[in-house]
């Protein structure tokens, strides 16, 4: 049983959450589709609801109290966002609708000003297409290379190979933080320091590790680091896009529009100041907002609690998986997010999947947004339990079970 | 007077009725896969794949005496369960009568709450791809 050794009372915290109270085809809601995005509890709710009851207003240009309220609590978020990522500077974080768009950001301003004809982009086998397209988009316009870090069997990055990839034409280096599909970790302070010593920056795509692991990207020294708000129990729609102060400023506006301009005449137009340079329009208000009460929400319980916790559920749903005839784990390797990836002899992802369901249990089954990297490991997708904080043992009892009756059926 | 594509529905509907569990339900799809013939590998081709979100489906059809005859595979088994049933109900028709029929044996066996929205999308795509054969078919026998 985890209870008090975690630091945290996982039944307790289950009750913060109201849809895990639901029930699937008569049977209690297994949530293990976290890695797509997490269920929110009810302060994250209550924190949406009371913007919307209380001081919904546009902000930043309005002088009555509602405006103020809210320009108040949305810029009170941009703060938690700096201090939860360790950032120097409010200047620093652009908030974006998401991880997507944080690299498309990067990629259309920082990578059309920079990037020219020959010079290369490395990504690794490992990323989501969020972080492999852009990219291409941005190589097919300038001509540049796109070179990739090929993997071990595991799902872990080759250093070596990697160090082998960076030379005078490496610009950038943009590479998953934790994998998706995986849950490996890269070791991404030695990826950034090899690519600094080489004159490149690198991007990080945090969607998958900011909920499990402590960011501190000033430690890590990343140039940009781009998170989403949905998968760490806040709201949809809303995400950070950090860059190193220096860069944002010299690199040109994404969108358009109002709020990211100082002064707009026909023959010319001066931009506003950082972050709101890169905050074209009415922004994602609410949701913005309502990100700050997911932050205090993982604040409060501690990501070391969190993080023992869902390792206690990595290793005992592992071990139980593990010992089911035919399946074989992917990317079964030491440091990893709480993440299991598996396939079964003979058995499609899919059939999984829909049986699982059938059971009241959600897991993810297919390439998970990543598809060379299936096509690397030879698979035509795998079936993905993802656990959180308000996971239990006994919900992975259950998925086992499930998936000897599914695996029974289907042989 | 039913036609013989919803006298088959029919048929498939009865069967259904029979079973009071899903695990019932599934396993009675899983063997109508298991017992779908293999499609000849020279139909195999990424002419005849269906796209799905994540299986893979391929299917053929032939004109012979006036009717049509389909053939369907999946990598994965429920969807071929699901296709065998499609196969079931269609193959041996008339191209008219394919084209015309509304199909209501899906929503009949419950099969739509049953598989979430992207699923039974799967399914419309396959059920779609064999009207649009039998369409072509319809044009091919008048021309005869």
């Amino acid at each position: 049983m985890n209870t008090l050794t975690v630091g945290y009372d996982v039944y307790e915290l289950r009750k913060q959450f109201p849809v895990l109270k639901r029930e699937l085809k008569g049977k209690p809601l297994v949530y293990f589709d976290n890695a797509a995005t997490s269920q929110k509890p009810q302060v994250v709710v209550d924190a949406l609801v009371d913007y919307y009851s209380n001081y919904n207003a546009n902000i930043h240009r309005g002088i009555h109290t509602l405006a103020e309220e809210a320009t108040a609590a949305y810029e009170a978020t941009r703060e938690a966002a700096r201090a939860f990522i360790g950032a120097s500077s409010i200047e620093e974080i652009i908030f974006t609708r998401g991880t997507t768009e944080g690299i498309n950001l990067v990629t259309n301003t920082w990578g059309r000003t920079n990037i020219k004809k020959g010079d290369e982009i490395i990504i690794s086998t490992l990323e989501h297409h969020s972080n492999i397209v852009p990219w291409q988009m941005l190589a097919h316009e300038k001509g540049a290379i796109i070179r990739v870090i090929p993997i071990s069997e595991d799902g872990e990055i080759q250093l070596e190979e990697y160090y082998k990839l960076l030379n005078e034409k490496t610009k950038i280096v943009s590479i998953v933080h934790a994998s998706n599909s995986l849950g490996v970790i890269n070791p991404v302070k030695q990826v950034i320091e090899a690519a600094h010593k080489a004159g490149a920056l690198v991007m990080i795509d945090g969607a998958q590790s900011t909920v499990h692991l402590e960011i501190d990207v000033t430690e890590l020294d990343c140039d940009f680091f781009a998170f989403s708000s949905h998968k760490l129990y806040g709201p949809t729609g809303v995400g950070v896009l950090y860059g190193k102060k220096e860069l944002l400023e010299a690199m040109p506006p994404f969108h358009g529009g109002g709020e990211m301009i100082k002064e707009v005449s026909f023959d010319k137009t001066t931009y506003n100041d950082l972050p709101y340079k890169f905050e074209a329009g009415t922004p994602n208000i609410a949701d913005t907002v309502a990100m700050k009460a997911a932050f205090e929400f993982i604040n409060s319980i501690g990501k070391e609690n969190i993080r023992r916790h869902e390792n206690d559920l990595l290793r005992y749903g592992t071990d139980l998986l593990k010992n089911i005839k035919g399946v074989q784990i992917k990317g079964d390797v030491a440091d990893k997010v709480s993440v299991i990836s598996f396939v079964v002899d003979n058995i499609h992802p899919q059939d999984l999947g829909i049986l699982l369901d059938n059971q009241g249990i959600a897991v993810r089954t297919g390439s998970h947004c990543t598809m060379p990297l299936m096509q690397c490991l030879k698979i035509n997708g795998t079936t993905r339990a993802s656990f959180a904080a308000y996971n239990t043992r006994e919900e992975i009892d259950k998925l086992a079970a499930g998936l000897e009756k599914a695996i029974k059926m289907l042989s | 007077m039913s036609s013989p594509i919803e006298s088959i529905e029919q048929e498939i509907v009865e069967e259904f009725s029979l079973f009071d569990s899903w695990e019932d339900k599934y396993e009675y799809i899983i063997d109508m896969g298991k017992k779908l013939p293999p499609l000849n590998e020279a139909y195999r081709t990424e002419d005849n794949k269906i796209k799905g979100c994540q299986s893979q489906v391929w299917m053929h059809s032939d004109l012979k005496d006036g009717r049509v005859y389909y053939e369907a595979d999946s990598d994965a088994m429920i969807v071929k369960g699901l296709a065998s049933m499609l196969v079931r109900v269609f193959s041996g028709q008339k191209p008219e009568d394919i084209v015309n029929a509304p199909v209501r044996f899906i929503d009949d066996i419950g099969m739509t709450s049953h598989l979430a929205q992207t699923r039974s999308n799967g399914l419309r795509a396959m059920l779609k791809q064999m009207k649009l054969d039998a369409v072509a078919w319809k044009q091919v026998s008048s021309e005869l």
